[in-house]
């Protein structure tokens, strides 16, 4: 009995919540990625990132609807693996980053769903265009790690519609949008 | 017959002057078009090929023009000319030399920054020297583009003084420059 008790206020323990907590993301380490992916011709997938970005979130994993985060991309850090096709992404037939030089995602609320899974609700601005997008995220895991720190984890994934961000050149039918894949590790502070 | 007299330009630099006045202003006319192509053009692949390919080749034009100044230098400006006159156009030869050398260059810049080669049509290849310095294509992309426009002014300035020199002048400067002895 008295083991019992004894395991299961153990139990108790371990279950305790995580302290509500600030996380900054990870850029330091590059263990987060702002990626896109976008159909060429409808025959091909062509990915691309943003290397420059910083952001925090504050998690806690028994308050999830309170969780917050935010996040600033450096537009003119595109990168598709080409640098006539980035300088051209950087144009105003794109991304426009001379105007426009950061592109912000500023969470406002979040609907758990099943597990892990929840929908992040928030308000993405790119090329001067401010939209609430849903981004269909997931908690991937947390915990300390070898060095002394706490960790979290997510990804999360939304599909844009270049049109709607005033990015209005005509790469084909196909290409109408862009999907736009996050993967973020933050590090409690 | 091909090399320049003291009087007169041979056929080697009449031609490399009419041949590169030509690939100049077509370059301009290609590359102002061809920024433009969207995407489904039949072009949008061809014109930058094109405008890359001849862009290699008349560098190499104007190298073998520079060494042919030294193998054979130009003839004197004619007597009738004013010193203002060949001070004038002595700077102007400079800036148009110097401008067709940046434009080169420049675009060289634009094309290799990730490392990947300029092809000359399936004739050869010019190796990247990969990222010189940061924001390399953007800022080789802008000077190629303000370049490009300055060298045109420029060259159209020039081939307004020669049309000056043969309505107003009267004089031999533009006959010489297609090989007619004076």
């Amino acid at each position: 009995m008295k083991k019992l008790l004894l395991a299961a206020s153990l139990a108790g323990l371990m279950a305790v919540p995580a302290q509500a907590a600030d996380y900054a993301i990870d850029t330091q380490g590059a263990h987060a990625f702002v990626q896109f992916k976008i159909s060429h011709l409808g025959y091909s997938w062509l990915y691309g990132r943003f290397n420059t970005f910083s952001g925090d979130f504050s998690y806690d994993a028994d308050k999830l609807k309170d969780a917050k985060i935010q996040l600033t991309i450096d537009t003119s850090s595109v990168d598709s693996n080409h640098a006539e096709r980035d300088k051209h992404l950087r144009s105003g037939d794109f991304l426009n980053v001379s105007k426009h030089p950061k592109a912000t995602f500023v969470s406002t609320r979040i609907e758990p769903k099943s597990g892990d899974k929840f929908d992040l609700y928030g308000n993405l601005t790119l090329n001067g265009v401010t939209k609430e997008v849903v981004i269909a995220a997931e908690k991937l895991g947390e915990g300390k790690d070898p060095w002394g720190g706490y960790r979290a984890g997510f990804a999360g994934t939304t599909t844009l519609t270049l049109k709607d961000f005033a990015i209005n050149t005509d790469l084909g039918p196909a290409s109408a949008t862009v999907q736009l894949d996050l993967s973020v590790e933050g590090i409690r502070k | 017959m091909f090399k320049n007299s003291l009087t007169h330009y041979g056929l080697v630099s009449v031609l490399l002057h009419w041949l590169i006045a030509l690939v100049v202003f077509g370059l301009f006319a290609l590359g102002f078009w061809m920024v433009d192509l969207s995407y489904y053009s039949e072009w949008y692949k061809t014109a930058p090929y094109w405008h890359k390919s001849i862009g290699i080749l008349m560098a190499l034009a104007m190298i073998f023009r520079l060494c042919w100044r030294f193998i054979s230098p130009p003839p004197k400006a004619l007597a009738t000319h004013k010193s203002w006159e060949k001070q004038l156009s002595a700077m102007m030869q400079l800036c148009l030399y110097l401008g067709i050398t940046v434009l080169v260059l420049s675009g060289y810049l634009i094309s290799t920054e990730d490392g990947r080669a300029i092809a000359v049509f399936t004739w050869f290849e010019v190796p990247s020297l990969g990222a010189l310095f940061e924001n390399q294509a953007d800022i080789a992309g802008l000077v190629h583009e303000y370049v490009a426009y300055s060298l045109i002014f420029l060259a159209t300035l020039h081939g307004l003084a020669a049309v000056k020199h043969h309505f107003i002048d009267k004089d031999h400067t533009l006959k010489r420059m297609f090989g007619k002895r004076p």
